[in-house]
């Protein structure tokens, strides 16, 4: 019997996949977001606040994954912009293959900025990559504060944490500061914003960063290039 | 595949679809080893999961149990090695395992640290039958 080191990541498929879509995102300089909560954390009402507050002429399309139904894609397209429902039939993530399938018979070219909403789940799709630029967490204040100690892969993963809801913290019990506190704690640094998809309150926080880290994006387009012409 | 059931009210081990898929990969990952080795004979492969991969290996034994069943792997054996998270203090730079979520240094105090290990989903190793 003979023992072969191997030293490869389980998912390298996976993430051999996701190298090519970010090498096709930086190429045609799409800005790509992948958006993860659990299950009714607000992923698709922060996805309508974002559209809502786009101007028409933005060029934005959007993937929305769900295990059955298209009910999110249903209400994400009444805001003109293209998007495409991807159903797991089971599966509780995303994954680079669906991505890459899903954008087949779309131009890349056709938009500057994809945003992909994730099956509901803290757990599974934080092992996923899917070429995004970036991993945006939601957690709604309707949810446990100690989420991100329980759920520690996913918001040290995430750059930025949207806390939802924040409406209903008059009538829940959860403390906002301990929110914080435990989301610093698993990730020194995060970015949080705090935001009502309801009522729009922090909307126009979540909307700077947003403008913040597109730009922040070609910066690193910009700076690959630069390489390649040294 | 029809048989994913969530955790946990049967006294079965708690099997997950996540855990399944990825049993799968790995399953999938041992194939093309052992089609670069031309066909050598797999009797055992080793992984490595770290705690925040979000990954429960017991769970991950069942599912990748289930697959191999019937299959021209079988028998194939998985050995899991779990690793710890592991922090790095931005102060004293010094490494130390977190436990119960301390991830403050325990050396100079210093509340600014960061995760360097843990998040391991990895294919250590594979055992081949001699020929």
């Amino acid at each position: 019997m003979s023992r072969l080191p191997l030293e490869k990541k389980v998912l390298s498929e996976n993430d051999r996949i996701a190298a090519r879509l970010r090498e096709r995102f930086l190429e045609g300089q799409v800005f790509c977001l992948n958006f993860i909560s659990s299950p009714g954390a607000g992923k698709t009402s922060l996805l309508e606040g974002t559209l809502e507050r786009l101007s028409p002429n933005a060029r934005v399309a959007l993937l929305t994954g769900d295990i059955q139904t298209d009910n999110d894609a249903k209400r994400l397209a009444r805001f003109g912009f293209p998007v495409k429902q991807i159903t797991t039939g089971g599966a509780c993530h995303l994954d680079a293959r669906m991505i890459e399938r899903a954008l087949a018979d779309w131009p890349l070219g056709a938009f500057d900025t994809l945003l992909i909403e994730n099956v509901g789940n803290l757990v599974c799709p934080s092992s996923y990559d899917l070429g995004e630029a970036a991993k945006v967490v939601v957690l709604s204040v309707a949810e446990g504060e100690d989420k991100p100690l329980k759920y520690p892969a996913i918001f040290s993963k995430a750059e930025l944490l949207v806390l939802n809801k924040t409406d209903l913290l008059p009538y829940v019990s959860f403390d906002i500061k301990k929110a914080r506190a435990y989301a610093l704690q698993v990730h020194p640094g995060m970015e949080i914003v705090e935001v009502s998809c309801k009522t729009g309150a922090g909307l126009e926080g979540w909307m700077k960063w947003l403008g913040r880290r597109r730009e922040s994006a070609k910066d690193e387009k910009a700076r690959k290039n630069r390489v390649v012409c040294l | 595949m029809a048989f994913a059931v969530s955790c946990n009210p049967f006294p079965v081990p708690c099997f997950s679809m996540h855990e399944l898929s990825i049993a799968n990969s790995i399953l999938e990952a041992v194939r093309k080893e052992r089609e670069r080795l031309n066909g050598a004979r797999v009797i055992k492969v080793g992984v490595r999961i770290g705690e925040l991969a979000g990954v429960d290996p017991e769970a991950l034994s069942f599912g990748f149990e289930v697959l191999v069943k019937g299959t021209d792997l079988e028998p194939l054996a998985l050995e899991i090695e779990s690793t710890a998270r592991r922090h790095e203090c931005l102060h004293c730079k010094r490494v130390f395992t977190v436990v119960d979520y301390q991830v403050d240094c325990p050396g100079c105090g210093s509340t600014e640290t960061r995760c360097i290990g843990g998040d391991e989903l990895e294919l250590a190793y594979l055992e081949l039958e001699e020929s």
